[in-house]
């Protein structure tokens, strides 16, 4: 065997790494010397996510098991400075005091599910792909039911691994399936048996229903909201942004490269699937007072526009899908930062708390706005234009109707976006959120956030850098 | 650098100038020099640009410029004009000017509200210098979110419901139009997202046509107000502060009759002769039915808001006549209405300020309290009706007489029905105008009103010597537009 190998994985190699460090100082440290931990970590993954900015080569290892594109590597690179995002915003709720032991383990599991997550993105083979889901999903139940005193915390939790499990359990079957129909589980060689025989389709479906309970589409969203709302907002946000991202480029890849001789199939599933995700979750999130869960919905209808990049199965669905993802976190997570931040300092997660805002804390409530406004897609901050890609890419495979049914869901989204701003800034109250100043870390994570939210969109090297490494059917 | 960068460059420098001042002499300063800065290099442009068309120029736009922006799809920042555009941009600059001034004392945030203003009217010149699909839907949608927080913070009275209403249909509007230009690029090949080179193309097929045209003209056209996506004009102008009337009846519905030219009606000539009709219909219905609603409002600034619905479906009317006469008339039609028009919102603002009521059934005699403001709405009433010398008479007669020449029995029935508007407006106006100007002033507390202040003089002076010069020498516009209008129509008329 080629050990050399090994370092055609940089990603997983150096999270790993990033891994043990982190989890060897955890275990050898106390008190005083624990103050460093946070600026610790996040210069680590920082350097990690350096370390790995070049997309590098497509590779492929140890017999097939493991294939990396370049693409593969600049979504993992995004995936990171997401997972950094959030434990810039996280520090506020880890520094509490019931929480300031489980600091180090949060850091662990975080980073476990990123791994997995990088695994499920590079596999070669639906063992080595069901691997990386499991090490994905697991230890984001234990991260879900963090806050394990607080009773949404741990209900959160236990929904979320039972309808993991029962997922997992599903897509298992549909790999089984696969196995049974063409004998094989190597990505590189089931395309050429496929022929789309009753069994292989309902393989499909089965596969599907597992990544879909991941993106949470509908119908496999209903942990969504209670998971999001009971676990601790660090959490939710990672869930909503990483997670799903995550998810997201993995059923495109092998949607088009493992499944490509059943395009047909696929692409009439999904064109149900994102009708129904992105209508429901905003019909839902019209009617939801508090902010956690608002969020849940709301991200149950991105992600149903995330896969309007997967159902042209053309290269340009793979750079706007990419594209999505990068503005989606930071959109998302500007705005988690201040509804986390907010939930620390005040305790405060319903809209209605939020009246008034702008009086007291005017530059938290406009980058809020700010945040809002790239979520629901308007110029000239970045959500605007990776709508107007997505829509084109569905567009131009010539699905015209799921393109006008999303459209008219944005007006849905933008009413309820804008009912956030109306409260910060339209409705009276007389006992607005005391003003209050952040700490450093929130300040860098919204700065961030908030350059990613203006530069990402005007500036267009990075959407033609990205097309550079996408690739179609 | 190009002339019309500026467009967009010194707003995004007073929005940078507004970030940064600190007191509201500073704000004010910065909204003061900005908007002169444009109202001149709007000026510049249009003499330039005269000058430049005397000396022999016959491209179809002047200024042209660019840049690749997006390029997997072709999206490029590419700006250009023609004439129809440079009297839009002067138009905008106008407005903008006067709309400073005529918030020069709102309260409170200050800074804020000046800040969303610039957005605006970023947007609207954005707009109108682009020529490519992209950046035109882009600035359309930068212009139309400021509104939302400038009618829902500084408004007035049902403003959350004016607010989201009027924000939430034209975002609708939007996503017919954003699915209108996609149709329109894929149509023509995926080649180009510039407007020129697909009208050069010239080759969207019929059935994609038939498609993406209504979608695109009804995008446009709800901006535009047309029957019956025309209820977000008169609530959100109703709620809106003065400026924000002002440059949304005066400017942002120009967008819409501006889009329907140069975007439907100039890349879809087949549909548009084919499905025109349909269009033709409604925007009859909202010329009629628009003043027919003024008639019996009583709130000063419903009334004007009908009246828009009215003068606005004109434009598009006479646009859907698809003669050369016709056409003009629209484009004159859309700088006289929104000059009278923001003269009107700016006036009502300014007696809203001092009476603190608009119902007509409380106000009268003003006119010996505040002559000038009085003379100022007796003027923009008039222009509204069409009195020869002010601007109103030029374009209606424009448009009526242009859209009598087309000799279709239609046609000829809509232009008729469209031409009965003109009495009822007369009906309308001078209802107003006697009830709350003459007479005996009834209440009290109006005796110690005081008349205009300086800021409001300027707004309303530099409106009013717009709309004279617009009415008494109209030849110079109309030899402007004119090359213009035969381009964009050329598809038309050879089919005709």
């Amino acid at each position: 065997m080629n050990y050399l190998q090994f370092f055609d994985m940089r990603a997983e190699v150096s999270l790993m790494a990033l891994i043990l460090i982190v989890f060897l100082y955890d275990l050898f440290t106390e008190g005083k010397e624990r103050r460093g931990f946070h600026a610790l970590t996040c210069v680590l993954l920082g350097i990690h996510t350096l370390l790995n900015i070049c997309p590098g080569e497509d590779v492929e290892l140890f017999g097939g098991m493991y294939q990396s594109y370049a693409m593969t590597n600049i979504m993992k690179t995004i995936l990171s400075i997401g997972t950094l995002l959030v434990f810039l915003q996280a520090k506020n709720w880890l520094r509490r005091d019931d929480t300031r032991h489980k600091e180090g383990e949060f850091y662990v599991l975080t980073l476990c599910t990123l791994l997995g997550m990088n695994f499920m993105m590079s596999a070669g083979n639906f063992l080595m792909f069901f691997i990386g889901l499991e090490l994905a999903s697991i230890p984001m139940a234990c991260l879900v039911a963090m806050d394990k005193y607080k009773h949404e915390s741990a209900e959160a939790g236990a929904k979320y691994i039972m309808n993991a499990m029962f997922s997992s359990g599903l897509m298992l079957y549909g790999i089984s399936f696969v196995y049974g129909t063409v004998g094989t589980l190597y990505f590189n060689d089931i395309p050429t048996m496929l022929e789309g025989t009753p069994m292989q389709i309902l393989a499909l479906v089965f596969f599907f229903a597992g990544l879909g309970f991941k993106l949470s589409l509908v119908p496999f969203h209903l942990w969504t909201a209670d998971t999001y709302q009971g676990a601790p907002t660090a959490v939710t946000s990672y869930l909503s942004v990483v997670s799903k991202g995550a998810a997201a480029f993995t059923l495109l890849v092998i949607l088009m490269k493992v499944f490509g001789p059943m395009v047909e199939q696929w692409q009439t599933l999904l064109y149900a699937v994102i009708i129904i995700t992105i209508t429901l979750g905003n019909l839902m999130a019209l009617k939801q007072e508090n902010l956690k869960r608002f969020m849940a919905f709301s991200s149950i209808s991105q992600a149903g526009y995330i896969m309007l990049g997967v159902i042209g199965g053309n290269e340009l669905g793979m750079t706007s899908l990419v594209f999505y993802v990068l503005v989606y976190i930071a959109a998302n997570l500007a705005a988690f930062t201040v509804i986390n931040v907010i939930e620390q300092k005040a305790g405060k997660v319903d809209m209605s708390d939020y009246n008034g805002l702008y009086q007291t804390n005017p530059k938290l409530s406009f980058l809020m706005t700010l945040a809002l406004f790239s979520l629901a897609g308007i110029p000239p901050f970045a959500g605007f234009f990776s709508k107007f890609f997505i829509f084109a890419s569905a567009f131009s495979a010539g699905f015209y109707l799921v393109v006008f049914i999303a459209l008219l869901n944005t007006i849905i989204s933008l009413f309820y976006y804008l009912k956030i701003v109306k409260a910060m800034y339209i409705t009276p109250n007389d006992a607005p959120i005391a003003a209050f100043s952040s700490d450093c870390s929130t300040k860098l994570s919204l700065a961030l956030c908030t350059a990613g939210i203006i530069a990402l969109g005007l500036v267009s090297a990075i959407y033609d850098g990205l097309n550079l490494y996408a690739f179609g059917m | 650098m190009n002339i019309l960068s500026l467009f967009v460059l010194i707003p995004l420098l007073m929005l940078l100038g507004l970030w940064i001042s600190r007191n509201l002499n500073q704000v004010r300063g910065v909204m003061v020099a900005g908007s002169s800065a444009l109202l001149l290099v709007a000026i510049y442009l249009t003499v330039d640009y005269l000058g430049l068309r005397h000396a022999g120029a016959t491209e179809e736009m002047l200024y042209t410029d660019s840049y690749m922006w997006y390029a997997p799809l072709h999206i490029c920042y590419s700006i250009g004009v023609d004439g129809i555009s440079v009297a839009m941009l002067l138009l905008s600059a106008i407005i903008v000017f006067t709309g400073t001034f005529a918030s020069w004392k709102l309260k409170p945030l200050t800074k804020e509200y000046f800040l969303w203003f610039t957005l605006l009217s970023l947007g609207v010149f954005g707009f109108f210098i682009s020529t490519d699909l992209f950046t035109m839907f882009m600035f359309y949608e930068v212009a139309l979110i400021p509104m939302y927080l400038l009618i829902g913070v500084w408004g007035s009275g049902r403003k959350e419901y004016a607010a989201m209403k009027l924000t939430l249909m034209l975002m609708g509007a939007s996503a017919f139009l954003l699915i209108g230009i996609l149709g329109i690029y894929y149509g023509s090949g995926a080649q180009t997202m510039n407007v020129l080179e697909i009208a050069a193309l010239h080759n969207i097929p019929m059935d994609m046509q038939r498609i993406f045209f209504p979608l695109t003209f009804l995008g446009f056209g709800v901006l535009g107000a047309l029957f019956p996506f025309h209820t977000w004009s008169p609530d959100g102008h109703a709620s809106a502060p003065t400026a924000v009337s002002m440059l949304h009846a005066g400017v942002l519905m120009k967008l819409g009759g501006y889009g329907c030219f140069r975007v439907a009606m100039y890349l879809m000539p087949e549909a548009t002769q084919e499905l025109g009709w349909i269009f033709l219909v409604l925007t009859t219905i909202s010329v009629v039915y628009g003043a027919f609603s003024a008639v019996v409002q009583t709130d000063l600034k419903y009334i004007n808001a009908y009246s828009s619905v009215s003068h606005c479906g004109l434009v598009l009317f006479a646009l859907l006549m698809m003669t050369r006469t016709s056409c003009t008339g629209a484009i004159l039609q859309m700088l006289s209405h929104g000059l009278m028009t923001a003269l009107f919102f700016a006036l009502i603002g300014m007696i809203y300020g001092r009476t603190h009521t608009r119902d007509i059934r409380q106000m009268s005699g003003l006119m010996k309290i505040m002559p000038f403001l009085s003379v100022g709405y007796v003027i923009a009433g008039l222009a509204n009706l069409g009195l020869p010398g002010l601007s109103g008479f030029i374009a209606e007669m424009t448009v009526f007489v242009g859209s009598f020449q087309n000799t279709d029995t239609f046609h000829r029935v809509c232009t008729i029905i469209a031409c009965t508007s003109i009495v009822i407006t007369a009906v309308y106006i001078l209802r107003v105008v006697g009830k709350i100007l003459y007479g005996t002033c009834k209440d009290p507390h109006h005796l110690h009103l005081t008349d205009a202040t300086w800021d409001e003089r300027l707004a309303v002076i530099c409106l009013i010597v717009a709309v004279a010069g617009l009415g008494l020498a109209p030849f110079w516009v109309s030899d402007m537009l004119h090359d213009s209008v035969t381009n964009i129509l050329s598809a038309h008329l050879s089919n005709l």
